[in-house]
């Protein structure tokens, strides 16, 4: 069975980038003009060649979300239960190296989280973990999973890529969707930020939304890191995974993230420094190449970027989130994975997108569909 | 305009709306009252069942509106059928608008699934309104399954692209023996009159209408334009009968 590890070797870093950066005016213009744009076209809108046409791909973008998503947006908070991991990724504040306490939250911690969460109105969680396969593995998720599923319409798992009978087990739990991001998709950088533990196998981790794809997930989320590298080639690469998963797992919904580079304990700085400008170029180019990706802002993003953002492809946001475990009740003072930037609560964020005339929407799935599959 | 009925249901208005996409629940409530429609589809995927108090339910809430509970999000037959039954129960309703889309990003219907969906559940006694392509045969197929109605769509769903498929429409109005509702890609009243001067039963509207910039505007121009294309065809129809037969210079030398 082919899977993206055949067709990413087709391609080669370097041409791809130098692309990016010769594309032309009139590529970029031909682009904008199609109504169905491709591989091709993407490339050419997250060109240094496109931004001065940033007002316009804006426009168009917020035409087509309106018309594919309507005026909604969908809500969801993180739910961190642990910060115990073997890997060690220099920019990571759970890095192994990071002399912290560790913490994994117990059932009755999660209990206590979780009724926070479900106080501030979500019904949509996101768990996250770091690498800790002796203690945070299968068992401990599908326990964590089984015992919060009546509280949540949508649970999305963003843990250490598993295998796929793994993910067949937390699909068959209510799993909906599982967040995996390459970080990088240049190998060789990848071996510099990710020096030990299970993560430094980049093909390992090139492979997991195979996997979550034949698992039979319904949603699949996929980003880089952004600042590792050269945001625009990672970019063009991660349009490439999702361009070949659309085609593969064709009844499959994909999202994508996009995590900056921000502080936190103990990490570098990022190398490639992406303005707020270059993110939004980013945004409109995948809405203007993909319809229907879902496009998800979180609480890394300041306050005055995402008060602006929401009518320019946003589809879903965080809010009110913390990124430790146990930070909403249990512990606030355990090690977060970075800080966040809009502090902002969930009712806040829900009054700030009515006020501009969008929808928060809370529930957006049963688990009716989860528990027959 | 003369009524027309769905199982034992009638209805004066021919117009049918969607509640998805609307900037607020209060936009949805003002639009769906503007048109006049009878009946709203909403998806058992957004709605709260277990509590009593959901906020879009809240919303819909008047004597004239009916709900008509939709399967978005099933994959499969199985999964529409398990959705449709919970429908029942929680909304005390036999109506369901059955939508099985198992690729997510153009929501076409699955033609297989979806004609098991149907005979199981017509069987189990839902009035079942299923979404589908404009296929002909499918919609006889279809009837011979126990169908309340067909809703074969007009243009993919959202794209506001209007009546792509009208050939294969209006084969399937001059066929059918249920009510024809043409769904989907419908994107302006003027496709929606269209709609109707071909003899569609009633259309249903989404998109165009909740992401207007007037919604509620909106609302009043379908309805407007549904009347005005339903009257065109009974109109249309008043004058082919009443049509004198012309005399035929072709067959003039049968007669001389």
């Amino acid at each position: 069975m082919t899977n993206f590890k055949s067709v990413f070797e087709q391609y080669d870093w370097d041409t791809i980038q130098t692309k990016i950066y010769q594309t032309t005016t009139i590529e970029v213009e031909q682009a904008l003009a199609k109504t169905k744009r491709n591989l091709d076209d993407f490339l050419a809108l997250i060109s240094p060649a496109a931004q001065p046409y940033l007002e316009q791909m804006a426009q168009i973008s917020h035409e087509l979300t309106k018309k594919r998503f309507g005026k909604t947006i969908q809500m969801y908070a993180p739910l961190y239960l642990s910060n115990e991991c073997q890997n060690i990724c220099t920019y990571c504040g759970f890095s192994m190296d990071n002399k912290i306490k560790r913490k994994t939250l117990t059932e009755s911690e999660i209990t206590l989280e979780v009724e926070a969460l479900k106080k501030a109105g979500f019904d949509h969680v996101l768990l996250v973990t770091g690498e800790a396969n002796y203690t945070v593995n299968i068992n401990y998720f599908l326990k964590s999973v089984t015992q919060i599923k009546n509280d949540f319409s949508t649970i999305s798992v963003e843990v250490q890529p598993l295998s796929t009978e793994e993910y067949k087990q937390l699909h068959q739990a209510g799993v909906y969707s599982v967040l995996v991001y390459q970080e990088t998709y240049h190998r060789d950088v990848y071996k510099q930020y990710h020096t030990k533990g299970k993560k430094s196998n980049f093909d390992f981790r090139l492979e997991t939304p195979d996997r979550v794809g034949t698992a039979g997930i319904h949603k699949i989320g996929l980003g880089v890191l952004l600042g590792l590298e050269d945001w625009r080639t990672d970019s063009f690469f991660n349009a490439l995974h999702l361009d070949y998963l659309q085609k593969t797992y064709w009844k499959t919904k994909y999202t994508v993230s996009f995590p900056r580079l921000r502080p936190a304990e103990g990490v570098i700085q990022p190398n490639f420094i992406m303005d707020d400008k270059d993110l939004t170029q980013l945004i409109c180019a995948y809405r203007l190449w993909n319809e229907d990706l879902e496009i998800s802002i979180s609480t890394r993003e300041n306050e005055k970027f995402r008060n602006n953002i929401i009518p320019l492809g946003t589809t879903s946001m965080s809010a009110g989130s913390k990124t430790n475990p146990g930070g909403y009740v249990v512990d606030p003072q355990s090690l977060e994975q970075f800080e966040i930037s809009d502090e902002r609560s969930a009712s806040e964020i829900a009054a700030l997108i009515s006020s501009q005339g969008y929808e928060p929407v809370w529930k957006d799935w049963d688990k009716t569909f989860s528990q027959i599959s | 305009m003369l009524p027309f009925k769905i199982g034992d249901k009638t209805f004066g208005s021919r117009l049918f709306l969607g509640t998805g996409k609307f900037g607020s629940n209060q936009q949805m409530e003002e639009a769906i009252l503007a048109s006049g429609s009878e009946l709203v589809t909403v998806a058992l995927k957004r709605i709260d069942l277990e509590t009593e108090t959901d906020a879009i339910l809240a919303h819909l809430k008047h004597p004239r509106i009916n709900l008509l509970p939709n399967t978005s999000g099933a994959r499969n037959a199985k999964e529409a059928i398990f959705a449709a039954q919970l429908a029942r129960e929680a909304l005390e309703t036999n109506w369901l608008k059955l939508e099985i889309h198992p690729d997510p990003r153009y929501l076409l219907p699955d033609p297989i699934e979806t004609l098991k969906a149907t005979e199981e559940l017509a069987k189990l006694g839902f009035i079942v309104l299923p979404y589908i392509h404009a296929d002909p045969v499918l919609c006889k197929r279809l009837e011979d399954a126990g169908t309340s109605a067909v809703m074969p769509l007009g243009s993919p769903i959202g794209s506001n692209k209007g009546l792509k498929t009208i050939d294969f429409l209006e084969i399937i109005i001059e066929q059918s023996k249920v009510p024809v509702i043409i769904d989907a890609g419908i994107g302006a009243p003027s496709d929606a009159a269209k709609a109707m001067e071909i003899g569609a039963d009633a259309v249903l509207v989404n998109t165009a209408i909740a992401v207007a910039g007037n919604p509620k505007l909106m609302a009043e121009a379908f309805k407007e334009a549904v009347i005005a294309g339903r009257k065109a065809y009974e109109a249309l129809l008043a004058q082919k009968e009443n049509r004198a037969v012309a005399s035929s210079p072709l067959t003039a030398f049968l007669y001389e």
